[in-house]
């Protein structure tokens, strides 16, 4: 199945670099996010997959000597996510991100959900109710915590968790959603759920996702990019990358040729 | 192609131990067609019964191929030129089943001619000339995919062309005898089962060149006329 529409532009990486100190990390990555798309990174361990991930959010602001060179533009508002003039904070209410642990707040199942919203400033039980609703039900877990919304997140099973953090992330209306291996530590049915939800989800929010699981990324997405010790070796539909990459490096990656 | 080793040694056995499945059962369909062209020549109807024989085996081979090629899916979710290995394979192994079908008809339509009487002399010549080209193209359609080489499958496909032009020449020679002498009318029906059987053949070996070009360079050309094999 070809994708038939031409999608718009969420977010794309211009010429970016990104430095742990000495250490080049990501050397000149150019690449377009599509508009309520999923997009799959794939690599070995260390490509920089994840670096790059977390460029978006700027996580990375969070350690001293790291350092961005390059753009990653956003859109409709075409604003530099690593100018210096954007605060970080802001940043994140507009991109979500999921991490490969669940990683719930030692507080009730509510709380979590309602937290992004409260540091946004809204104090409204009735807006936050309807919102941690809202959000809950997006993640695909509404029906299995409704009932237990005043009891602590870390009782969840592992699934829940991690749909629970989606839920949480998904509470602020972010138009990025950033998930960083996401079902690597759940089992196979806690995977189909998450990626099925990862299907739904795209029909509101764009979605980047790195993945360790090579099948992961050929079912969920429809681009993938193939990035190897911090360059992007290449960049396309999924069904096209799958069958037939184009650069060989790709090709060896994916086929299981390469260590 | 790639040509490089798999992690897995187990998965570069199972997919070469399947490239020599096909090839075997290529092996197989060309002696097939090739005694068929020989008994239809030589009027040696006992090959026949050998012919038969063989396409059994050619069916469990077929049947066998299928079956790996479903496994190495289950358990390797092949992608890229692997997926594209996979799903080749199972496609020529069904043309290759057919063509040894097809060397089965022109094995029966010998016999019912030659049990009949004997061969009327007229149609040996086009006739052996089809079935050398048909038997050509399969062979070079085997080579093809035994060295993944894309020339060669684009000038089997080209041949193609050829053979079918050829069958239609004969086809209008034999509407003429029969024309003209009804009495040609029984032997001409199996001839031409046997010439539309040949040319079937030169079909079946374009199509497995065509799963070549498909799992070499990825590119599905099927449908898309000769222009598609230049």
């Amino acid at each position: 199945m070809q994708i038939q529409d031409t999608p718009t532009l969420k977010a794309e990486a211009r010429n970016l670099n990104f430095f742990y100190g000495e250490n080049k990390a990501l050397k000149n990555i150019n690449m377009p996010i599509y508009d309520k798309k999923v997009t799959a990174l794939i690599g070995p361990s260390g490509c920089g997959k994840s670096t790059y991930l977390r460029s978006f959010n700027r996580m990375h602001d969070l350690y001293p000597g790291n350092r961005y060179e390059g753009e990653i533009r956003f859109f409709p508002d075409n604003t530099n996510l690593l100018g210096s003039d954007v605060d970080p904070i802001e940043v994140r209410m507009r991109i979500g991100m999921v991490f490969q642990k669940p990683n719930p707040f030692p507080k009730t199942i509510f709380e979590n959900v309602a937290y992004g919203l409260r540091v946004r400033g809204e104090t409204n039980k009735r807006v936050l109710e309807d919102k941690v609703e809202h959000a809950l039900k997006g993640a695909a877990i509404w029906e299995e915590v409704k009932d237990r919304l005043p009891e602590q997140a870390p009782n969840l099973s592992g699934g829940q968790q991690q749909r629970l953090c989606i839920a949480r992330a998904l509470a602020t209306d972010p138009e990025l959603l950033l998930f960083d291996e996401p079902t690597s530590a759940l089992d196979p049915i806690a995977t189909g759920a998450i990626e099925e939800l990862i299907h739904e989800l795209k029909k509101r929010v764009t979605i980047l996702i790195v993945t360790h699981n090579m099948q992961q990324a050929a079912r969920v997405s429809d681009y993938t990019a193939y990035m190897y010790l911090g360059e992007m070796i290449e960049f396309g539909k999924t069904d096209e990358i799958f069958i037939k990459p184009q650069d060989k490096r790709t090709e060896d990656y994916i086929t299981g040729r390469m260590g | 192609m790639n040509e490089s080793v798999h992690l897995s040694s187990q998965f570069d056995e199972d997919l070469s131990r399947l490239r020599t499945h096909v090839l075997q059962m290529g092996g197989l369909v060309e002696t097939q067609v090739s005694a068929a062209i020989d008994a239809y020549a030589t009027g040696e109807i006992a090959s026949v019964k050998s012919i038969v024989e063989t396409d059994r085996r050619v069916n469990e081979l077929e049947k066998a191929i299928d079956d790996d090629c479903a496994h190495i899916i289950a358990k390797r979710q092949p992608t890229a030129s692997d997926l594209r290995l996979v799903l080749g394979i199972s496609k020529i192994v069904t043309d290759l089943e057919r063509a040894g079908d097809e060397a089965k008809k022109i094995a029966k339509g010998v016999r019912r001619i030659y049990e009949g009487g004997h061969m009327p002399s007229q149609y040996g010549v086009g006739i052996r000339h089809l079935a050398e080209a048909a038997l050509s193209m399969i062979r070079q359609a085997l080579d093809a995919f035994a060295r993944l080489d894309t020339e060669l499958a684009k000038s089997v496909i080209r041949a193609d062309t050829d053979v079918d032009t050829e069958f239609k020449s004969i086809i209008r020679q034999l509407i003429t005898h029969m024309m003209e002498d009804p009495r040609t009318i029984t032997t001409s029906i199996d001839i031409i089962t046997i010439a539309r059987a040949i040319e079937r053949i030169g079909d079946h070996a374009k199509n497995v060149s065509e799963q070549v070009i498909y799992v070499v360079e990825g590119r599905d050309i099927r449908h898309m006329g000769k222009e598609a094999a230049q």
